[in-house]
């Protein structure tokens, strides 16, 4: 039990600091890097915790894709010149605003914390943690069966994002030739082929 | 101390998310730094059902999650997208330089 706190510290106390780097540090490009540590870090507290499928679905997903989506875009645009503006330039007029409100959540969300507690008996429920069967396998039972409709919708949804992204970053380019697969498979003998008989000693006259 | 329960976790996923809320207020460099905050309070709010899930042993909480994983993925593609195409039309992302709706 020693060493499940040994580590819950670690690994929570990593993902707080690399979290307020996210938020402060002064080039955007670290601040991707420190949002990959606090991804590896949340994904190992979820492994430990017991939820394996979702610590690796974090660290495949979000390390693997999501967090170098935002590291290609952070590499495709020119931001390395705003990197010393953090404190300089006219101050915002709404910081003290947003601590006060975002005080205000950190806080309702102890009291939170504060006031939970067990009820003696569970309701009862067909999506039970049970202990003899994996993780995984438990998830898939439950996914698979009752919650089939949220999982295609899902699906749907990530459909309707790659084909959003493709539409508002698609541009046509001119002077660029291209392949014209309708050109191609319309094409017919008739008009592709000439056929010219030929006379000996007077050659062909070709149309440029 | 020694003793880790749910009321850790739910402290580790306010703290993170305040610091979420804290980023996107406070940001004066450019939107992407704010699409990272948003991908932080996402991230708590994960921990938060995860704990809930196993401390109170129900899975249900770990599907919402996979859910709430799906969905910040394609916002995210889609926010990186939209950054892209604004960058391509005004050459700048600056927090400061987006006025256009004078809001």
């Amino acid at each position: 039990m020693i060493v499940h706190s040994i580590f819950f510290y670690f690994f929570s106390v990593i993902a707080i600091f690399s979290s307020l780097m996210v938020i402060t540090s002064r080039s955007t490009i670290n601040s991707v890097f420190f949002l990959i540590l606090d991804f590896i870090s949340v994904g190992c507290l979820f492994i430990m915790v017991g939820a394996e499928f979702l610590g690796m679905i974090l660290l495949i997903v979000y390390v693997g894709a999501v967090a170098v989506l935002f590291l290609f875009v952070v590499m495709m645009l020119n931001v390395a010149e705003q990197k010393q503006s953090w404190f300089i330039g006219k101050k915002s007029t709404h910081i003290p605003t947003g601590l006060i409100v975002s005080t205000l959540i950190l806080l309702e969300l102890l009291v939170v914390v504060g006031g939970w507690k067990y009820k003696e008996d569970l309701m009862s429920s067909s999506t039970l943690l049970l202990s003899e069967i994996s993780n995984t396998h438990q998830l898939g039972l439950v996914m698979y069966t009752d919650y089939i409709l949220y999982f295609q919708l899902a699906g749907i949804v990530l459909l309707l994002a790659m084909i959003g992204a493709i539409l508002l970053t698609f541009r046509e380019r001119v002077g660029v030739k291209k392949q014209s697969y309708l050109n191609q498979i319309s094409r017919d003998p008739s008009n592709a082929v000439e056929l010219i008989e030929v006379k000996s000693n007077q050659g062909v006259k070709v149309d440029d | 101390m020694t003793e880790i329960g749910l009321g850790h976790y739910l402290s580790l996923g306010a703290i993170i998310f305040f610091l979420g809320v804290i980023g996107i207020f406070l940001n004066r460099k450019n939107i992407i730094v704010i699409l990272m905050s948003i991908e932080l309070i996402l991230l708590a709010v994960n921990i938060n059902l995860i704990s809930f899930s196993i401390f109170s042993g129900d899975i249900l909480g770990q599907i919402f999650t996979m859910l709430i994983l799906t969905v910040a993925a394609a916002e995210a593609a889609i926010g990186l997208a939209i950054i892209v195409v604004y960058y391509r039309n005004r050459g700048s992302i600056r927090v400061e330089d987006i006025h256009g709706m004078k809001g």
